[in-house]
């Protein structure tokens, strides 16, 4: 039980996707000029990230390992992911119309997030099981939601700051994400796994 | 490597059949009423009818919610088409979600905006441009003569102005009154 609560707050927080292992930074940077946008983004990926961290571990254990066909990795868990995308999607638009119109372009993005891939691939690199592959994704979406949230609340207030001119917009939001990604640098040794 | 090759061209054509089976499993049927009402409506997208916009009230009709006489930009032409779609008696337009005006535009004193952004939160089709502190413009083809940017300027620095028709809107005015008799006296008068 423990080992699981170790995944969740070492994905979540001392072992952030996006500020200490820097995946999953296009969207970060992307998505997070409007808070509403932000929060959209991070419900998506929460969805696909754990779904689709379950799909390629069934796939990497039952097919690729008993083939022998490791090498293939990367391959399949993209065709993975852009399958449960697009399974999202449908499923969303059946059935929460209204959360299909807030995601609206974010759904299909999520393909290209590189912490999904990210997710996919370390669960195979650290041997996990199902459940805790299908938690790893889950912290690791939690963590995402989580700074995206932050770093677009703190975007939303700096745009209307007084920031001098050569660091207005896209440089200010970068030095932004590095003084975040230092502070949560003191989650550092809190779980190690 | 054969292997292989079978292996994703498996997984890909596992994936692409579920897909498949789930495209129609999870099919939305759209009223297709619902998209013959959008189009007739105007899609000035100005919320006169109480509806959020065109396509809330379209699918009120379509519901029976409301009744076809609610858009004002549309007109009596626009209630007269809903009427022929949907096999109603055209109405009179209600005068409580407006009257029948000229279409017309959006003009921004670009001298007096301050630049709040309050506008191109308003506009319901993103037809403002502009940026915090920053001057605001319209763009003209896509505004929607909606007035909704109006109550939210602090500054009253917009107007509507009547739009100058495109030529194939164009109406001939009627001649002015002369008091010259038409018709046949016309003639008589002149060789008189």
């Amino acid at each position: 039980m423990s080992e699981y609560l170790l995944i969740l707050v070492s994905t979540v927080l001392a072992n952030n996707f996006v500020l200490v292992r820097f995946l999953g930074l296009c969207p970060f940077m992307g998505v997070s000029n409007k808070l509403e946008g932000a929060i959209g983004m991070s419900v998506a990926t929460l969805f696909v990230l754990t779904l689709s961290s379950v799909t390629s571990y069934l796939l990497s254990t039952y097919l690729l390992k008993p083939l022998g066909l490791e090498y293939l990795s990367t391959l399949t868990f993209i065709l993975a992911i852009a399958t449960v995308v697009q399974l999202t999607e449908m499923v969303m638009k059946k059935s929460s119309p209204l959360l299909y119109r807030i995601l609206g372009i974010f759904l299909p993005l999520i393909t290209t997030n590189c912490a999904v891939l990210g997710v996919a691939l370390l669960n195979v690199q650290e041997q996990h099981n199902l459940l805790q592959s299908a938690l790893y994704g889950f912290g690791a979406a939690a963590g995402f939601g989580l700074v995206l949230i932050m770093f677009a609340a703190m975007r939303e207030r700096i745009t209307y700051a007084d920031v001098p001119v050569h660091f207005k917009g896209a440089p200010i939001g970068l030095i932004t994400a590095g003084l975040m990604a230092l502070a949560f640098m003191g989650f550092t040794g809190l779980a190690r796994l | 490597m054969l292997i292989a090759i079978l292996a994703i061209t498996l997984i890909g054509f596992l994936f692409g059949l579920g897909l498949g089976w789930s495209c129609g499993k999870f099919r939305v049927d759209s009223d297709p009423v619902v998209e013959q009402i959008n189009d007739i409506l105007p899609q000035t997208q100005c919320g006169q009818c109480n509806y959020p916009g065109c396509r809330p009230y379209a699918e009120a009709i379509a519901a029976g919610e409301a009744e076809i006489n609610q858009c004002p930009p549309g007109g009596d032409a626009g209630i007269q088409a809903l009427a022929d779609l949907l096999g109603l008696e055209p109405l009179p337009l209600n005068p409580e979600n407006g009257a029948v005006k000229p279409k017309t535009v959006a003009v921004i004193d670009e001298a007096a905006c301050i630049g709040c952004t309050l506008c191109i939160q308003a506009c319901p089709v993103d037809a403002i441009v502009g940026s915090a502190k920053l001057m605001h413009t319209v763009i003209e083809s896509e505004c929607t003569g909606c007035d909704l940017c109006l109550p939210p300027c602090p500054v009253d620095c917009i107007e509507m102005i009547v739009k100058p028709s495109a030529p194939g809107e164009w109406i001939r005015p009627r001649p002015p009154d002369t008091g010259i008799k038409t018709g046949g006296s016309l003639l008589r008068e002149v060789s008189a």
